[in-house]
């Protein structure tokens, strides 16, 4: 992965754009306000961010959390929850670097927990971490938001917030792009048939 | 990287990012829950043909922290007493099925053997061969002394660049020192070995280090941030100080570690040993118990460095995967 590269132009010849930076910012937007609607405001939340890209993700609700709702830090409010040590498919792959874990002050036990990811795909990164998560502590209930939920579980996973249901086939591949790690917004498919 | 045989193999990327494993490593030690399931159903044979308690333990606490099978073997009480050689051992280890291979031998190269034979295939961890090699002692050494001299702030990427570190006592049988002139140096640190002649092995002079025989001078001149005191092997001696120096008393006063040369030492420099201490003898009880003393964190270092190796080595494989995950995907795109 080369972070903070900035596309060249044909990147957006080989990918069809399917969000932009104003979509993205709507959804993100739409899912803050759903969390607080959900969780009846936002004083037990703990926004956990799956690196790579769901940390910055997780990063812009809890901005957008504190601006709706008084009271709350941003913060205070993400944390960084890394699963690789977790995952079920490290054998099939070279050996990944491990991320970072960081858990905000006032640990899990009795929050409600929203995982946050770019991608939503097989589910297996989730399952680890669930895994994960009650090797930390023990949350009153975890969530999950997903700014793209792409399809084709292997498992019994659903989001509870997602940016865009994007209807795939398993040859595309879905490239999310944060201004954050690489210079702009951007939701891109690729590869195969359409 | 498929075995850990050598500092010497290491180049500078390997050893840093074994140095950021660990932190990562060492970061969810503090958890209430330390059990990580990453290496569920491997097995991991600690094959001891020489007597240690913490290398030992060290590496059973990593690997049954990742969750992995430990087989403790020692020499004693097993079929090597009666006569079993090192090939049919690992024949058999191999056929219970061993992932990796701990191995302390009294004979240097014993796991350069081991894994270059064929008689295992798994990956082949040297845990202290001889007067040769002891790399994990090295790059808990090495994290040891990133945590505390390499600056403030996140120590994650950085290297040991311009650290002056004196190697002080037995150099002449230490492996430790052996494994940790090649780190330090690859590592960029500027290392020192404070010895008397009779304890500086022949050859030394091709070595990235420099020599010494005075331990004060050293102090006083090279300003040492760290001072890493080696043990006094006296069971590779023949008798009292089998002639490599007149005296324990003498050995005490010029190369020993006591409260005047503690105090001679700059305000933020370290001291480490790889233990066993003799107190005493290279380390008295008043520099052993000094703030400055860093021996027993380098044993909760040890923990961590020995999973971020048992991770590197076990956890990653090469076989294609059924079908592309979407993180793959995104890499690959």
């Amino acid at each position: 992965m080369s972070p903070a590269v900035p596309l060249e132009e044909s990147d957006d010849e080989v990918g069809n754009l399917v969000l932009g930076p104003p979509e993205i910012a709507r959804a993100l937007t739409r899912i803050a306000h759903e969390i607080l609607e959900r969780n009846k405001g936002g004083s037990d939340v703990v926004l956990l961010g799956i690196p790579t890209r769901g940390l910055p993700l997780a990063r812009r609700l809890a901005e957008r959390l504190e601006a709706v709702e008084p009271g709350l830090d941003a913060s205070r409010l993400v944390g960084s929850l890394d699963v690789t040590m977790y995952r079920d498919d490290l054998a099939h792959h070279p050996t990944r670097t491990i991320g970072e874990t960081d858990i905000p002050g006032g640990g899990l036990d009795g929050k409600v927990v929203v995982l946050v990811d770019d991608v939503l795909f097989s589910g297996r990164t989730i399952r680890a971490a669930l895994d994960a998560i009650s090797d930390l502590g023990r949350p009153r209930a975890v969530q999950l938001a997903a700014l793209v939920d792409r399809g084709h579980r292997e498992l019994p996973i659903r989001a509870d917030y997602v940016g865009k249901n994007l209807p795939t086939s398993t040859t595309e591949r879905v490239r999310v792009l944060l201004q954050e790690s690489d210079g702009r917004d951007a939701v891109l498919i690729e590869g195969g048939t359409r | 990287m498929k075995h850990l045989l050598s500092t010497a193999d290491l180049t500078l990327a390997d050893a840093i990012r074994i140095l950021d494993t660990a932190g990562s490593m060492a970061a969810t030690q503090g958890r209430e829950i330390k059990k990580l399931p990453t290496l569920r159903g491997r097995t991991v044979v600690n094959l001891f043909f020489e007597d240690s308690t913490r290398t030992r333990i060290s590496f059973e606490t990593a690997a049954k922290r990742l969750s992995a099978d430990v087989i403790n073997f020692s020499a004693k009480g097993s079929s090597v007493s009666k006569g079993e050689s090192l090939k049919d051992t690992a024949l058999t280890l191999q056929a219970m099925g061993a992932d990796a291979v701990v191995i302390r031998h009294h004979a240097s190269g014993a796991p350069h053997t081991l894994a270059t034979s064929g008689w295992t295939h798994g990956a082949v961890i040297n845990a202290g061969d001889g007067m040769h090699q002891h790399p994990t002692q090295a790059l808990l050494d090495a994290y040891t002394l990133r945590r505390h001299l390499s600056g403030p702030g996140d120590v994650t990427g950085r290297d040991l660049t311009g650290l002056r570190v004196a190697i002080v006592g037995d150099v002449l049988h230490s492996r430790v020192a052996r494994s940790n002139v090649q780190l330090l140096h690859t590592l960029g640190a500027d290392v020192t070995l404070v010895a008397p002649p009779t304890l500086v092995p022949v050859g030394v002079e091709a070595w990235p280090a420099k020599v010494s025989y005075h331990l004060d001078e050293t102090i006083a001149d090279d300003k040492p941030d760290a001072v890493m005191m080696l043990r006094v092997q006296r069971e590779r001696m023949s008798s009292a100080g089998g002639g490599f120096f007149p005296s324990p008393l003498e050995y005490t006063r010029r190369y020993g570690l006591d409260a005047r040369r503690l105090a001679a030492l700059s305000d933020h420099a370290i001291v480490l040993h790889p233990g066993p201490m003799n107190r005493g003898l290279e380390i008295s009880a008043d520099a052993a118990d000094s703030p400055r003393a860093v021996i027993v964190e380098q044993v909760a270092n040890g923990v961590a460095v020995r999973m971020a190796v048992l991770y590197l080595l076990l956890a990653g494989g090469d076989a294609a995967p059924a079908r592309p995950t979407n993180d793959e995907a995104k890499v690959n795109a």
